[in-house]
């Protein structure tokens, strides 16, 4: 597709969708968002980027293939699971870690479970776009 | 198994390896451990051990070291490590002899953990474990069909078996409580008398029949031999086809002391024995003919397991070693036999004593034990079996005629195996030029046939350690085993021993025609094997005949058939209850709401009416942002997102594919409309139904309230949603994600082989 609007405007959204999709993934434990949201606002703008400007140009700017990305994504998820062994607790049993903690604060919380978070978001945006680029190219 | 891979067994210590070395000691070293309870055991104590495995279930890990445990694990860890000894020097030079010994050895700590269990689902993973080794095994040269057919046929009969095994097991759970086998054993006759007895012994019978070969299931045996020698010689003759043997002696104590049970074990135990005889002497392959021989073991021993005296669980008991100690010589024999001529051809093979002195040692006192010549302990074995079959409950008769006939062919077929080879006048074709096997391959055949003369001239060394604590495991206690004994005087015994021998050397001399005479009545015979081919192929073929039916490949009959499915199962339910209350209220709606419902109407119209595909996927989006629009405003906004996110990408993907699809318009599709216009109708009227039937109850929001509870507390979280994909039910969200890969790759499994397929 060759619209110079839709190049230009390209340039700005993938960014922006790109950085909204962290911004979503991280705030998902209070705030609407999480790791599926955030997986598809990641998709969103990769696909965007690929109508804007072919799916090798997509694939070379993602860098590392997608069907990778989801099984990565998987294996991630897995491990943030089997962490919780590492405890003594059940399969899939939050682990947390408060930096930084006072007595009415949490400080910055780190846990098990955003690790799970950050596996889901993989898998989702390695899963779309394996989807999709493959579709583009079949057609 | 013909390949002559190294032949000079001087050359000295590439033998001395690890992986040929290592295997060795593992059993001897447990042979040594087993043989340090002999006299606790002997003294009649017990000896267990438990810890705990899955206590929610009841499943304990426990072991238990009785009189018939301790024989059976001394039997296969003595002779696993005479076996794993001859085999590395039999497969040396193959290159994956390290393979071929792990099997081997996980073989055996299966088998152990089979004997040693003291808990039944404990023993059922074992013997799954024995079975799966065993196809292994048997599957190990799986570059030829041969193997691989055998190993297949084998692990689906003795699995289906062992499924049936399973049931049975569950069952006898549920009748007592328990499934640890020394609580059942206290329980006294609670299983017998149960009103399930008679599922539980069938169930239990099938496990134990499948796994020793009986007949009708007796065809996997001597395909079985398709595994290298070591293999036949250990596990198809030694211990993993008596697992089912041992099962047999385990459960007769809770299962045993009935009219079916002793009807049932005689009668397939009896026939099996006669069969087998037969057609082991009607082979002229050695290994084959042995295969045979084995079966007539295993038959002979469910005969014996059938009664309660005492006589016949000691005959049953100390055949078993007796067996395993000839059996065992002879296949090791074979397969040095094999090893070193490069056939196994009774016609082919003969005057191979002058060549091969050791072997022909070996195999004439193995033959004599199996014959029942005296001072050999297969005299003893003999004479006790026939005291015990004068003795049982069934018809003495019967047993008798069968055990007769059986010992009197067996007699022929040890003279065929191990006295036709060696000392038969017979010029021997000249690229045999046979020679002595290297020690490795002698000492277990030696070693195990010289305890078979040993335990002969002393039989009390056997009685005390093994057979009488066998049998006071089987019958209790106070039961009182026969006492072996060499020379019992004149009696019916040795006077049936006596007709044994002259009838079995009858048999030898006529063999040669009564082997063509056995494989002529062979043909017209109904054959297993080619029975069990035809039952894979009809399976086979009802797999490909429900496949087409049910695949048509055609996605608009797919969604056509779910959708029916839903509209049947949902409407079908909702008649069958009666329960059938929709009260219809006007809807208390706000402007907003009704723009949103205005749009999906809309949409939907607008995807039903068009012509263009484009403008359909544009209604059906507008339809998904409507939906996503009610989450909005009814407070959901994670849902609401994905909802909108989805939409928009499935709109790209329809996008794209729509390029590739026929027009709407296109007349074929005309036809199906009414059809599926009804359809859609009727889903859409019972998931209306549905919806208004539930809402019309009070909600259960004792959930809700858990987790608006505990979601702060415990999970640190706010968002209760995400709190609920990624940590209480994180679990399902992983078994979520997982199917999204999977789809994916599925879908792009399909997108790319397709462009494969049609170059463009």
């Amino acid at each position: 597709m060759n619209s110079i609007i839709l190049l230009a405007g390209t340039r700005l959204l993938v960014a922006l969708l790109l950085v909204f999709s962290i911004y979503m993934l991280l705030r998902g434990h209070n705030t609407p968002g999480g790791g599926f949201i955030g997986g598809l606002i990641g998709a969103t703008g990769f696909v965007v980027y690929a109508i804007a400007c072919g799916t090798e140009t997509a694939r070379s700017a993602l860098r590392v293939a997608p069907e990778k990305i989801a099984m990565v994504g998987l294996g991630i998820a897995l491990f943030a699971g089997v962490m919780a062994a590492f405890f003594g607790d059940g399969f899939f049993t939050g682990q947390w870690l408060f930096i930084g903690e006072t007595e009415d604060d949490k400080g910055l919380p780190l846990s098990s479970v955003l690790v799970f978070d950050v596996g889901v978001y993989l898998v989702v945006l390695g899963s779309i776009l394996t989807i999709c680029f493959a579709l583009e190219e079949a057609v | 198994m013909g390949a002559k891979t190294t032949t000079d067994g001087a050359t000295g210590s590439r033998w001395l390896t690890l992986e040929g070395l290592l295997p060795v000691a593992i059993a001897a070293l447990i042979f040594a451990w087993l043989a340090q309870a002999i006299p606790a055991v002997g003294a009649g104590e017990v000896v267990r051990y438990s810890w705990d495995w899955v206590p929610s279930l009841g499943i304990a890990l426990s072991f238990l070291i009785d009189g018939l445990s301790l024989t059976f694990g001394l039997l296969i860890t003595g002779i696993g490590a005479l076996v794993f000894l001859y085999a590395s020097k039999y497969m040396q030079g193959h290159a994956h002899l390290a393979r071929f010994m792990l099997f081997l050895v996980l073989f055996m700590a299966s088998m152990l953990g089979l004997v040693l269990a003291d808990n039944l689902l404990t023993l059922f993973v074992f013997w799954e474990l024995t079975t799966i080794t065993s196809y292994l095994l048997i599957g190990f040269d799986h570059a030829t069909a041969k193997a691989r057919r055998s190993a297949l046929q084998a692990l689906l009969l003795t699995g289906t078996g062992g499924l049936a095994l399973l049931a049975g097991f569950i069952l006898i759970g549920t009748v007592t409580g328990t499934f640890e086998l020394s609580e059942i054993r206290a329980q006294g006759d609670v299983l017998q008398e149960h009103a399930l007895y008679l599922p539980i012994l069938i169930l239990v019978l099938a496990g134990a029949f499948t796994k020793s070969a009986q007949f009708p299931f007796h065809f996997w045996l001597p395909n079985a031999m398709a595994a290298p020698t070591p293999v036949s010689a250990y596990l198809h003759s030694a211990t993993m086809v008596k697992a089912g043997v041992y099962l047999m002696a385990r459960m007769h104590p809770n299962l045993g002391g009935t009219e079916i049970w002793l009807w049932t074990l005689t009668i397939f135990g009896a026939f099996t024995a006669v069969f087998a005889s037969f057609m082991a002497l009607k082979q002229t392959d050695l290994k084959q003919s042995l295969a045979y021989t084995t079966l007539m073991a295993l038959g002979t021993l469910t005969l014996f397991l059938a009664s309660d005296i005492g006589y016949a669980i000691t005959a049953a008991m100390t055949f078993l070693i007796v067996h395993s100690l000839y059996k065992a010589t002879l296949f090791l024999v074979v397969g040095v036999i094999d090893h070193e001529t490069g056939t196994r051809d009774v016609d082919r093979l003969g005057g191979l004593a002058r060549a091969m002195p050791v072997t022909a040692f070996a195999a004439a006192i193995a033959a004599l034990s199996m014959s029942g010549i005296p001072p050999f302990i297969g005299f003893i074995s003999k004479e006790i079996k026939y005291a015990a079959a004068l003795g049982v409950e069934s018809e003495p008769v019967f047993v008798i005629g069968a055990v007769l006939l059986a010992n009197a062919l067996m007699l022929a077929v040890a003279a065929v195996v191990a006295f036709s080879p060696f000392w038969r006048n017979k010029h021997l074709a000249a690229e045999l030029s046979p020679h002595e096997g290297p020690w490795q391959m002698l000492m277990g055949p030696v070693i195990l046939a010289t305890l078979g003369a040993i335990f002969g001239v002393f039989p009390s060394l056997l009685a005390a350690s093994l057979v009488n604590p066998g049998v006071a495991a089987i019958l209790g206690p106070e039961a009182e085993p026969a006492k072996l004994k060499l020379w019992a005087g004149v009696n019916l015994p040795l006077i049936l021993s006596i007709v044994t021998i002259a009838l079995g050397i009858a048999i030898y001399i006529y063999s040669r025609p009564m082997r063509a005479a056995l494989q002529a009545m062979g043909e017209r015979l109904v054959n297993f094997d080619r029975g069990w081919d035809r039952v894979l192929d009809g399976l086979k073929w009802l797999a490909a005949w429900q496949t087409d039916l049910i695949q048509s490949g055609v996605l608009r009959r797919y969604l056509f058939i779910t959708f029916l499915t839903l509209l049947i199962g949902i409407g079908g339910t909702i008649i069958a209850k009666d329960a059938l209350s929709v009260t219809v209220a006007w809807p208390d709606l706000l402007l907003k709401h009704w723009v949103v419902v205005a749009l999906i109407v809309a949409g939907a119209m607008l995807t039903l009416t068009t012509s263009s595909r484009i403008a359909a996927i544009a209604g059906l989006g507008a339809v998904g942002i409507g939906v996503a629009l009610i989450f909005i405003i009814f407070g959901a906004p994670d849902v609401a997102i994905t909802q909108l996110l989805v939409e928009t990408l499935v709109v790209v993907l329809f996008g794209v594919a729509a390029l590739k699809l026929p027009r709407l318009d296109d007349s074929g599709r005309k036809t199906h409309r009414p059809l599926d216009a009804l359809l859609a109708v009727g889903v859409g009227a019972i998931v209306t139904v549905v919806l208004l039937m539930v809402t019309a109850g009070p909600l259960d929001r004792r959930l809700t309230t858990y987790f608006e509870e505990t979601s702060w507390p415990e999970a640190f979280g706010r968002n209760i949603v995400n709190v609920i994909l990624v940590d209480f039910r994180a679990l399902d969200t992983f078994g979520e994600i997982a199917v999204v890969v999977i789809a994916a790759l599925g879908a792009y499994a399909l997108l790319k082989g397709r462009k494969q397929d049609d170059p463009r």
